[in-house]
């Protein structure tokens, strides 16, 4: 989504607040939101960030993933959600990465809300770990009210397993570079819940038929994330 | 100014009042536990609201007997016993046996007539596990009604050295117990992972597991490794 787009969902969201006149624009809250990758050997998907109502959640723990989130966490194709953000009234801005987030880099994204919306602003983000079956790893309404000029929230990021694909670590069904196997797909061989991940376990570990080695193993956080206001 | 003075006192009264009301404790809170991991048990749980004088464990110090009992076989009744007897208020078991992968238990505590009772710990063994187990440690409970959430970590007791070879859940004697359903994927004939008895709480390293079901290193299966967190609690003050 280009950023023009944006701010005409952000206007069609809000007309009734103070969009639509040239000098009446809304006062408007900036803020620099970076990602920055902690594992040894797994690249992120193309992030994916959405601003929404505190009372939208990408996901809750225990619960199925939707197909859209399946499709992140088994191929780190965001296409899907990205689309279901876009025609969500409770979500006001939504954003996705341009890259893949490599080990130890950070990715930078800018985030601005009407002054008037920040009560019933959250953050959320999420991506893929895709040196596996279907991790994936998030934030989940991360309140921006609370973040003053200046002032940043950090917060760790938990790697999840969707639930949705055995993990079964071949390297036919992993679509990282440590495998170059499928991506989605829509059987649901596992849990059909997102729980907090395992962790991976490799041929070091014991699973003989593992595509991944021992570099690609993980412990949380795998990710973190500074929310920073700086308009 | 005498009129200036009472209407000063009045609001020093009324200042007063509403510290007292909002350092008083929640009187009735609503607990949920989820096991948040992909592969492990918990045993029957725990859950205490108890004062300030009371502590499940010390990390970096030695377990106590009751907590030896649980984390190596799932035995609530010592601790419970030890914290009622205190004054706590428990609830003991909500889930009616194990709470599985994904699984959640609620619980409602009412601490009315024990209004020192601010304090709220959790406590369940975590199968297939040596002396493993999953804890929230004398949480301050908030006075402000709302919804609060705590991710709990996995803990190992330090009592038992992490063998993972299919035994005993009696305090002192090796191996882990292996119920059902946890008995469907446990392997027998383990060598067993070298492993000693710590001495001390700390947080778990994992289990090592293996893919062999009748022998190997270890008779714990691949599937009940985990990372943390492995429990996902919300409390609701009303």
């Amino acid at each position: 989504m280009t950023i023009q787009q944006t701010s005409l969902i952000l206007c069609a969201a809000a007309v009734l607040t103070a969009c639509g006149g040239k000098d009446s624009d809304p006062e408007m809250a900036t803020f620099e939101v970076a990602v920055t990758n902690l594992t040894a050997a797994q690249p992120l998907s193309p992030m994916t960030l959405a601003v929404a109502s505190p009372d939208w959640s990408l996901f809750e723990l225990a619960e199925p993933a939707s197909v859209a989130l399946e499709q992140i966490a088994e191929s780190g194709d965001n296409s899907a959600l990205l689309a279901e953000l876009e025609g969500n009234a409770q979500v006001m801005e939504s954003i996705s990465g341009t890259g893949v987030v490599m080990p130890g880099m950070t990715a930078t994204f800018e985030i601005s809300v009407p002054e008037s919306d920040l009560d019933q602003a959250s953050l959320s983000a999420v991506t893929m770990l895709v040196n596996t079956n279907d991790a994936l790893t998030a934030v989940r309404g991360v309140a921006l009210d609370a973040i003053e000029l200046g002032g940043s929230v950090h917060q760790s990021m938990v790697a999840y397993d969707a639930g949705t694909e055995s993990n079964n670590e071949l390297a036919a069904t992993i679509p990282g570079p440590a495998a170059g196997g499928e991506g989605f797909n829509a059987e649901r061989d596992d849990s059909d819940r997102i729980l907090v991940h395992p962790g991976v376990i490799g041929v070091l570990g014991g699973r003989a038929e593992s595509v991944l080695g021992e570099e690609h193993r993980f412990d949380n956080p795998v990710a973190g994330i500074v929310i920073t206001r700086i308009e | 100014m005498k009129t200036l003075h009472k209407t000063l006192h009045k609001t020093l009264i009324a200042a007063l009042a509403s510290g007292v009301a909002s350092m008083s404790h929640a009187a009735e809170f609503d607990v949920a536990i989820t096991n948040v991991t992909a592969g492990v048990f918990f045993t029957p749980l725990l859950v205490s609201a108890h004062g300030d004088a009371e502590s499940m464990f010390m990390a970096g110090a030695a377990a106590s007997a009751e907590l030896q009992a649980i984390a190596e076989g799932g035995d609530i009744s010592g601790l419970a016993t030890a914290l009622s007897g205190a004054g706590a208020v428990n609830a003991e078991n909500p889930a009616g046996g194990l709470l599985s992968p994904g699984a959640t238990t609620e619980v409602t505590l009412n601490t009315d007539n024990a209004s020192d009772n601010t304090y709220l710990s959790i406590v369940a063994m975590m199968l297939p596990t040596n002396d493993g187990f999953v804890a929230l440690n004398k949480w301050e409970i908030p006075s402000e009604p709302g919804v609060y959430q705590v991710a709990l970590n996995a803990y190992d007791a330090g009592t038992e050295a992490n063998d993972e070879v299919l035994g005993s859940g009696a305090p002192g004697e090796a191996g882990f117990p292996a119920p059902p359903p946890v008995a469907a994927t446990t392997g027998t004939n383990g060598t067993g992972i070298d492993a000693s008895v710590e001495g001390y709480v700390h947080i778990h390293r994992g289990v090592t597991g293996d893919a062999d079901t009748e022998g190997g290193q270890s008779d714990i299966d691949l599937s009940h490794r985990w990372l943390n967190p492995v429990a996902k609690v919300v409390v609701t003050v009303k």
